[in-house]
């Protein structure tokens, strides 16, 4: 992307007042993820079964879990698991399915019928079903390292969640290797990875980015989901989908163990559909009326 | 004669990626973690006895490929193998089938009452206060996770209000709650769709020319605007059955209904690895399946597809 584009994509996103609202939020949440002390001082392993479903008050502004443990350290700490996965999973996703889709829109004729084919076949398994499958066959449990656990669950994403990615990217791509300057290229001797790093890539990347924004809070969505039904992240990590499902149980009795991890989680997936929004309208300004 | 080669390609399309999607299901599910049985008894090694009939029952002392024959043989003659408990799976998914089917079905029907509706009325007049509310509602409903707007419509409608059961008790009106929230998602990217796609058509010179002529505005939006814009809508319904098979498991999880989605996360909590493939190859068809149905009504709606 030339500096000038840049500049302008930056210019625009600048207008959006959502880009603002959305990176404020993010940037709380990212200084959440990487420095949790900053926000609370208890320790979210620090449980007494003595305080076990307790309610807001006195120090504990979010009340205690089931564990009695303190909810507000919890639902801060929380934050990490959920941004790692995201972010880990969206690199993963646009890695393999832009690489994916890069090489079928490039090269055309048999590469693409078979990737093209390929990408059909996992595109007719739905996310949540999928991502559920691939953590049955690789169960963890509480004596799972913490990194393990969290592998697997961006593992189970990555495996299903590519394709779309990949789709779009194939687009782009034959769009933007049938301009002049592609063939002008070719025709002065540069070879497929200059021509792909300098003129392709850089104009067909545009939607991805897009995409990726909006795709780092569904797949935060998606862990939180599998957590909650008990087959994503497990209990020694700190978790808001594993908070949410342990306090499921006690909807009526105890309604703050959900509200606040619902709500940080909610707001979390928000920013992501806004920012994406933000991005989508800085690529593609709305046409100016009358023409 | 083009429309039946359409027809043709699409089902020469739907059969690669019917096999292969079963295939990949049964191969991450059998294959993938190297002993399939492994660690599916707790802490303690599993008996002989079940290592026995597992591998009886699924072939796995046979090569990867013969076994997923033998499966699919299997299910297209009706056999799925049993339960734990020895009840046929087929059996146990057929008994459970029809509160799925109409948990799905009234999701499916508000998803197309409620976001048509919603859509239509927001592109009638773009950037007024109607189509704002309307845009930001459908943001929030986005954003928060299907489990999340469960567990608050149990506790606001359930709970509080007192307007709907809290758990399911497998009738119509108890169904309504867990339907609605299963749609919701959906809702709100019909209804974005629907704007999209009605501002657009509305905008067409056609649609000028019936304006011009004193065709009346309620017909003008009505037989160019939401009958042309219906057409992206139908796919995307179509498309959208993959959140909403999903959100089935999540939504008969909360409002406690005996469907298809309880019997995949029971199977999964129990470690029945039989049970868990049947569900989610018969789930995975079934969304395959009526995706291509809604490919084949296609030309139906839209007749340029025919000639293309």
């Amino acid at each position: 992307m030339s500096d000038t584009r840049r500049g302008r994509i930056w210019t625009r996103l600048g207008r959006q007042p959502t880009f603002y609202v959305a990176a404020v939020i993010l940037s709380v949440l990212a200084l959440m993820a990487l420095a949790p002390g900053l926000f609370t001082s208890t320790d979210p392993m620090d449980c007494d079964l003595a305080f076990s479903r307790v309610g807001p008050g006195d120090g504990a502004y979010f009340g205690y879990n089931l564990q009695g443990c303190d909810l507000y350290s919890r639902t801060i700490h929380g934050a990490r698991a959920s941004l790692v996965v995201g972010v880990f999973a969206t690199t993963l996703v646009v890695l393999i399915g832009g690489g994916l889709g890069t090489v079928a829109g490039y090269f055309g004729s048999w590469v693409d019928a078979v990737v093209s084919r390929i990408t059909d076949v996992f595109f007719g398994i739905p996310l949540l079903l999928g991502a559920l499958v691939v953590l049955v066959a690789f169960p963890s449990d509480v004596t799972t390292p913490a990194w393990q656990t969290t592998g697997k669950v961006v593992l189970a994403i990555t495996v299903l969640g590519w394709t779309t990615v990949a789709r779009i990217m194939r687009a782009d791509v034959i769009e933007a290797k049938e301009a002049d300057y592609v063939d002008a290229a070719r025709s002065l001797g540069a070879g497929h990875w200059a021509i792909l790093r300098r003129h392709v890539l850089p104009n067909a990347i545009a939607p991805v980015l897009a995409w990726a924004t909006v795709a780092v809070g569904t797949f935060i969505a998606v862990e939180a989901t599998l957590s909650f039904i008990g087959i994503g992240l497990q209990p020694p990590v700190v978790s808001w989908g594993v908070e949410i499902g342990e306090a499921q149980a006690y909807v009526r009795q105890s309604p703050h163990m959900i509200v606040f991890p619902s709500a940080f989680l909610s707001v979390t997936v928000l920013a992501f559909v806004l920012l994406g929004d933000a991005v989508r309208r800085a690529l593609h300004p709305p046409r100016p009326k009358g023409r | 004669m083009c429309m039946r080669r359409y027809v043709l390609r699409r089902l020469l399309q739907f059969v690669p990626v019917l096999l292969g999607a079963t295939f990949l299901i049964y191969a991450m599910m059998w294959a993938l973690p190297g002993d399939p049985l492994a660690g599916r008894c707790g802490d303690r090694a599993c008996p002989q006895s079940y290592v026995d009939r597992m591998t009886e029952a699924y072939n796995l002392s046979d090569p990867l490929v013969v076994q997923y024959v033998k499966y699919m043989a299997g299910v297209f003659t009706g056999d799925l193998g049993t339960t734990f408990a020895g009840v046929p799976v087929a059996d146990e998914l057929l008994s459970r089938l029809p509160l799925t089917a109409q948990l799905a079905g009234l999701a499916i029907v508000f998803e197309i009452i409620l976001g048509v509706t919603a859509g239509v009325l927001a592109a009638l007049r773009p950037g007024g206060l109607l189509d704002s509310a309307i845009l930001v509602s459908t943001l929030i409903v986005v954003a928060i996770p299907m489990f999340v707007l469960a567990l608050l419509g149990q506790s606001f409608f359930g709970v509080e209000l007192g307007w709907f059961p809290v758990t399911s008790d497998g009738s119509l009106l108890s169904l309504i709650l867990p339907a609605v929230v299963l749609g919701s998602v959906s809702v709100a990217v019909v209804a974005r769709v629907m704007r999209s796609s009605m501002i657009a058509s509305l905008q067409a010179d056609h649609v000028r020319t019936a304006q011009a002529k004193g065709l009346a505005p309620r017909r003008v939006v009505v037989a160019h605007g939401v009958r042309n814009s219906l057409i992206p809508v139908t796919t995307l319904v179509g498309a959208d059955l993959g959140v909403l098979l999903g959100g089935t498991v999540v939504v008969e999880m909360i409002f406690n209904i005996n469907g298809i989605g309880d019997l995949l996360l029971r199977s999964v909590g129990d470690g029945e690895i039989g049970t868990v493939t049947a569900t989610v190859t018969m789930l995975v068809l079934a969304f395959l399946i009526i995706n291509l149905v809604v490919d084949l009504l296609y030309p139906l709606l839209d007749p340029r597809i025919r000639h293309e």
